[in-house]
């Protein structure tokens, strides 16, 4: 048996993701990763809060908690600061992260506090049907923008960046090699790294956007050079000539990198000040 | 004899919850709770423990069930508008079973309300304001020496339990500064959370029940690895949807708390030989304890029951304390959210009385002997 598979836990098989879904890749990308780095996950806390995404950690065998509705990153700050020796990683889609989520992602990034938030970006909110969500491309129909999206959407790396965070990077599950890179370099940051990982939904988001079969969409993520293809001057139609839908351009791979104290490492410095 | 001190309510909570071994707390500023986020954060970092203000009372409470679970005794304070922002985290903290403290200094609502005057406003939200068939335990202490008292009685409890455990006091005994003299108790008296016995590794019986029906849970880091979930488990922790197991999870956390009444004895003021029971909790006690003195001077026999547990409902102590009274009167700073299970208790056997006050004022000594006179007098003419 590989050394990732024996990180699962059989006895929660089977998984409740659906055919073709791209968070069992990521899931993954990310065993593998871990299998790498740690003998066992006794000191590896995974955190999520709620959604498809938010199950897997469910699903490995480490301390895991899986908490309320957007709220994972607050729970971690608490076991991060209780636990500074611990791994902290958290998981959340993005409805979860940005949307219910949104104010504790960015103040976890702006206190820089020393986890690694692996935000599954499937554009739509897949457990509760395929809803609009804050990632959602303009034009894209969903169970709630049943016309098109009319709301741009946020580019969740670059909020974490300006909100603080210290490692920024975006992968795919379209691309496992670089994502497992990417999440093994957000994993070496001390402070607060955020890793953008683009999805799909294929139950919801994928169909209800004709885009093809589960292989068929996750190649909608690397048409070119890695990037997303888009035109968005070109017109307010999701769907570009060639039947992709119009996205912004999303840069992949590293993307931000700072050097600051962590919140932890600045708390034991103000503790031995009051001391 | 311990030395005496001129400290107010809030204060005593924090100096509390210190002496207990709260070395976390996660806090977000409110009128009229902010002196205890205040001290903790002057305090803690002296002891290595950890103080942060967190962006709202969702992340407040979020923050402290993390580091409960993570093994520090942890507590937030907040005040009606951020105790309403809590209930999510506190049902899940019940259903989780993640030990924790909340303090709840009442100030006058709904909504912003009257952000600086006391009330009793919250006493139906502590056990009923998160979603579902929640069990809840919330303590009211009455005086300064007894909100430091009953903050180490909270801790004893959540750990003991693995449960949240709500202080609710009023903004008059949070900001009244009264001279007491505060008894540290021996660290070796306190509680910690039951801790499993099976060998470290893969755990599968995270949530199987010791004999007081309390999850045995260990703490993250310690070796263990297992799951914690919002959602309706079995005995190992993992999700189910089975609805026997969800009804038998509900009994059994509903169950671990009958104790609870039995740990924290009312205070009982001349009820031995009363006709006229008077129930009040918190800052009223202090006032019904005067309002009994002046009636039975003028020749009611009158007495009071103090509850000091309001939640889970003290029902067997309530009905054996009182058990002479033919007129029953509850005292409170809201609309009679007490009262009502108080008169469901005396299921129709004892009339019962609410006396009320509604503006962000105590009752006056006058005023509820007054009430209560009449309200005796009615009594007698119909009995
Ligand atoms: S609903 Fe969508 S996101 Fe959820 S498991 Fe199915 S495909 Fe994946």
């Amino acid at each position: 048996m590989s050394r990732e598979k024996e990180l699962l836990r059989k006895e929660m098989m089977p998984h409740m993701l659906c055919p073709g879904c791209g968070h069992g890749i990521v899931m993954g990308a990310m065993l593998r990763v871990l299998s790498r780095r740690f003998e066992t996950l006794d000191d590896v806390v995974l955190v999520a809060g709620i959604g498809c995404s938010s199950r897997i950690v469910g699903y490995i065998d480490a301390c895991t908690l899986h908490t309320t509705h957007g709220r994972a990153l607050t729970f971690a700050t608490g076991i991060k600061l209780a636990r500074p020796d611990l791994t902290v990683i958290v998981v959340t889609g993005d409805g979860d992260g940005l949307s219910i989520g949104g104010n504790h992602f960015l103040h976890a990034a702006r206190r820089n506090v020393g986890l690694t938030c692996v935000l599954f970006n499937n554009e739509t909110y897949g457990m509760t049907g395929g809803q609009l969500a804050p990632t959602t491309v303009l034009n894209a129909y969903t169970s709630t923008s049943p016309d098109g999206n009319t709301e741009p959407a946020f580019d969740a790396a670059n909020l974490a960046i300006a909100a603080g965070a210290t490692f920024v990077a975006r992968g795919q599950a379209f691309r496992t090699d670089a994502l497992e890179d990417l999440f093994d370099q957000a994993l070496d940051n001390d402070g607060f790294s955020f890793l953008d990982v683009m999805t799909d939904c294929t139950e919801y988001f994928v169909r209800k956007n004709s885009l093809g079969h589960g292989s068929d969409a996750l190649f909608s993520q690397g048409s070119v050079d890695e990037e997303i293809q888009c035109d968005l001057a070109a017109g307010p139609t999701l769907r570009a000539a060639d039947g992709w839908p119009t996205r912004d351009i999303l840069p992949t791979g590293v993307l931000h990198r700072a050097s600051r104290p962590s919140l932890s490492a600045r708390l034991e410095l103000a503790g031995q000040a009051a001391r | 004899m311990a030395e005496r001190h001129l400290i107010q309510g809030n204060e005593a909570c924090a100096q509390g919850a210190i002496a207990a071994g709260c070395r976390f707390f996660g806090g977000y500023p409110i009128s009229p709770s902010s002196e205890i986020a205040e001290y903790m954060a002057r305090e803690l970092p002296k002891r290595g423990g950890v103080f942060i203000q967190m962006e709202d009372e969702m992340a407040s409470l979020g923050s402290v069930l993390g580091a409960s679970l993570a093994g520090m005794k942890a507590m937030t304070a907040t005040s009606g508008p951020g105790f309403t922002l809590m209930q999510e985290h506190l049902g899940y903290a019940s259903l989780a079973e993640i030990p924790c403290v909340v303090a709840d200094v009442m100030r006058l609502g709904p909504s912003t309300g009257l952000p600086t005057s006391p009330s009793q406003g919250d006493v139906m939200q502590a056990q009923w304001g998160s979603h579902g068939d929640r069990s809840a335990v919330a303590l009211a202490p009455g005086t300064v020496k007894e909100v430091y008292d009953l903050t180490i009685g909270a801790f004893d409890v959540a750990e003991r339990l693995r449960t949240p455990v709500t202080l609710l006091f009023d903004e008059t005994t949070g900001h009244t500064r009264e001279g007491v003299s505060l008894v540290e108790p021996d660290p070796g008296s306190l509680w910690r959370r039951p801790m499993p016995h099976p060998a470290p590794g893969h755990l599968l019986e995270a949530f199987v029940p010791n004999e007081e029906g309390v999850a045995q849970v260990p703490d993250f880091g310690r070796g263990y690895r297992f799951h914690v979930t919002g959602l309706m488990h079995d005995e190992r922790g993992y999700p189910t949807s089975d609805g026997s197991v969800a009804a038998a999870l509900l009994e059994r956390l509903e169950r671990k708390l009958v104790p609870v009444e039995d740990w924290f004895p009312p205070e009982e003021h001349c009820l031995d030989d009363a006709g006229v029971a008077i129930i009040a909790y918190g800052i009223m006690g202090r006032v019904v304890k005067q309002v009994v003195d002046r009636l039975r001077a003028e020749g009611t026999r009158a007495g009071m029951f103090r509850p000091r547990v309001l939640w889970p409902f003290p029902a067997r102590t309530l009905k054996r304390a009182i058990n002479r009274a033919r007129l029953v009167v509850v005292v409170e700073m809201n609309a009679g959210q007490w009262a009502i299970p108080v008169e469901q208790a005396m299921e129709g056997r004892v009339q019962t009385v609410r006396v009320n006050s509604l503006g962000g004022e105590p009752i006056g000594v006058d005023e509820l002997c007054e009430q209560v006179a009449k309200a005796a007098f009615a009594e007698a003419g119909v009995a």
